[in-house]
């Protein structure tokens, strides 16, 4: 019987053990803007001005700053917390991925700043740890948290705009290939499955409302698949020819009166599309934290 | 109609031998082989840069009279040691000697925390500034090379589970694609018993350096 029990609590143990231990390490917290203050620590006017001036820089110049007040990292290291918080925001363009990060732990009265790797040259450890030393101790110990961060963020965007980073995009669609489809796979997806739809719709439909089909249906699956307006153009195109080509016999007493639909039809594929830019502020996703970086506390 | 339905089950085949072809998952594993190579080549260039920063430490240190030799000497040897392995990316092919390393980067390690103890002792080298821009980089070393250890386990992770599923285990047979080494701790009996407090004595350096 005690047997039992030893193995019932061994069970329970395997099972939620694994659950408690994670509780214990602090969640990251959702980004929801560029100044997050947990502790109430800053006042409405002081985040949103902080907010502004994050703003500013990252349409003037592009990096992402982002800062992160809470309680108390414990039982981690604030660097340890920081890096987890860095690696789950991905802050900083996804081309460039330069991003900072600085979180302040307040009840353990640590600050720690966080450099993805782009920005490692700009601000290097021991550049992270002077501005530490120099703007945010003496504040810090003043109980002037908004006039420490000011002072740190003022000397970090000095350092960074010596750094010779591409300028910010303006309002270019993001080039890459979401939903975890490969450029392979998009090829034998258009030049293997195509051909079966094409033929399909044009023995349905005919040969002239079928190629449009088959162009639109490939247009929309290309936009679904990849959230791309060119990528959902390109896939247009393909379709329109397969569903035109697909019977060589057919073709010669093909007319060209269906050279109208080809713009209409293609574009109808991807006119779905917009959903893009967004106003607010959101990661860019680029920014890869490698643990550089410096801590410090006041 | 014959030569159409001929033409579709033609598009049909090909289209299930592309399947088959990217099912077998020869493509992820040179996907994964090359993420873990990378990952790899950044745990690598880290302890470089580890082992790069420790001379101007103890150059640093040894300019402190008087200070405890013992604790120096084993961080020097223990350099050495470390360097003296050669680390080629091939390491991640070969289990023991990649232990080897891995032993000869641990053993570093604690000679390294147990200096950084010592020195708080040392009142001179607090405030030297030196030394405490060298403590700055030494510890963003240390956090860069937690980060790539991470990143390389969680890719070689990827990559073993690949290497021993069904149904690319086969391909990983057919074409010997081994399991790969990962980290662990080196000194896991160590840390897995329980700490023994002792305030019978006062505290010395062996006993601070050893918490």
């Amino acid at each position: 019987m005690r047997r039992l029990r030893q193995l019932a609590l061994l069970l329970a143990l395997a099972l939620f053990g694994p659950a408690l231990l994670a509780q214990d390490l602090l969640p990251v917290p959702p980004l929801s803007g560029r100044v997050i203050d947990q502790t109430g620590t800053l006042s409405g006017a002081q985040r949103d001005a902080m907010s502004a001036k994050l703003a500013g820089f990252e349409a003037a110049s592009g990096p992402q700053i982002v800062v992160l007040l809470v309680p108390t990292t414990q039982p981690e290291d604030i660097a340890a917390y920081a890096q987890r918080v860095g690696e789950a925001w991905k802050i900083g363009r996804r081309e460039v991925g330069d991003g900072l990060l600085i979180v302040v732990a307040k009840n353990d009265r640590r600050v720690n700043i966080q450099t993805a790797k782009a920005l490692e040259g700009a601000v290097p450890d021991l550049a992270a740890r002077q501005i530490i030393d120099n703007a945010i101790r003496p504040a810090f110990r003043a109980d002037d948290y908004a006039g420490g961060l000011n002072a740190a963020i003022d000397q970090l965007v000095a350092r960074i705009q010596g750094e010779a980073l591409p300028e910010p995009a303006r309002g270019a669609a993001p080039s890459n290939w979401p939903g975890g489809w490969q450029p392979m796979e998009l090829l034998i997806f258009a030049f293997v499955a195509l051909p079966v739809v094409a033929g399909v719709t044009r023995r349905i439909f005919g040969r002239g409302l079928g190629s449009l089909a088959s162009g639109g249906a490939t247009g929309v699956v290309a936009w679904l698949v990849s959230g791309s307006l060119i990528l959902a153009a390109i896939g247009v195109v393909i379709g329109l020819l397969f569903g035109l080509f697909a019977g060589a016999s057919n073709l010669l007493r093909s007319s060209g009166r269906h050279g109208g639909g080809f713009g209409s039809g293609g574009w109808s594929g991807g006119g779905g599309w917009g959903g893009g830019g967004g106003g607010g502020f959101s990661s860019g996703g680029g920014g890869d934290f490698g643990g550089g970086g410096a801590s410090g506390n006041w | 109609m014959s030569t159409t339905a001929r033409r579709l089950a033609v598009w049909t085949a090909s289209f299930a031998g592309a399947l088959a072809l990217s099912g077998c998952g020869y493509n992820q594993f040179q996907t994964l082989d090359e993420q873990v190579k990378a990952g790899w080549s950044e745990v690598l260039n880290q302890y470089q840069r580890r082992a790069d920063l420790i001379p101007n430490i103890v150059a640093t240190v040894k300019g402190e009279a008087d200070f405890e030799q013992g604790t120096l000497t084993r961080v020097i040897e223990a350099r050495s040691k470390a360097t003296s392995i050669q680390a080629t990316p091939e390491l991640i092919n070969d289990p023991a000697a990649f232990n080897r390393f891995q032993q000869a980067q641990g053993e570093l390690s604690s000679a390294l925390s147990r200096l950084m103890v010592v020195v708080e002792q040392y009142p001179n080298l607090k405030t030297n500034q030196g030394f405490q821009d060298l403590r700055v980089q030494l510890e963003g070393t240390e956090n860069r090379i937690t980060v790539a250890r991470n990143r390389y386990i969680k890719a070689v992770a990827e990559y073993n589970v690949l290497a021993r599923q069904f149904p690319t285990n086969l391909t990983a047979m057919l074409f010997s694609y081994e399991v790969k080494p990962s980290f662990t701790v080196a000194n896991e009996a160590q840390i897995s018993a329980p700490p023994t407090v002792s305030f019978d004595k006062a505290a010395t350096p062996a006993a601070a350096a050893s918490k």
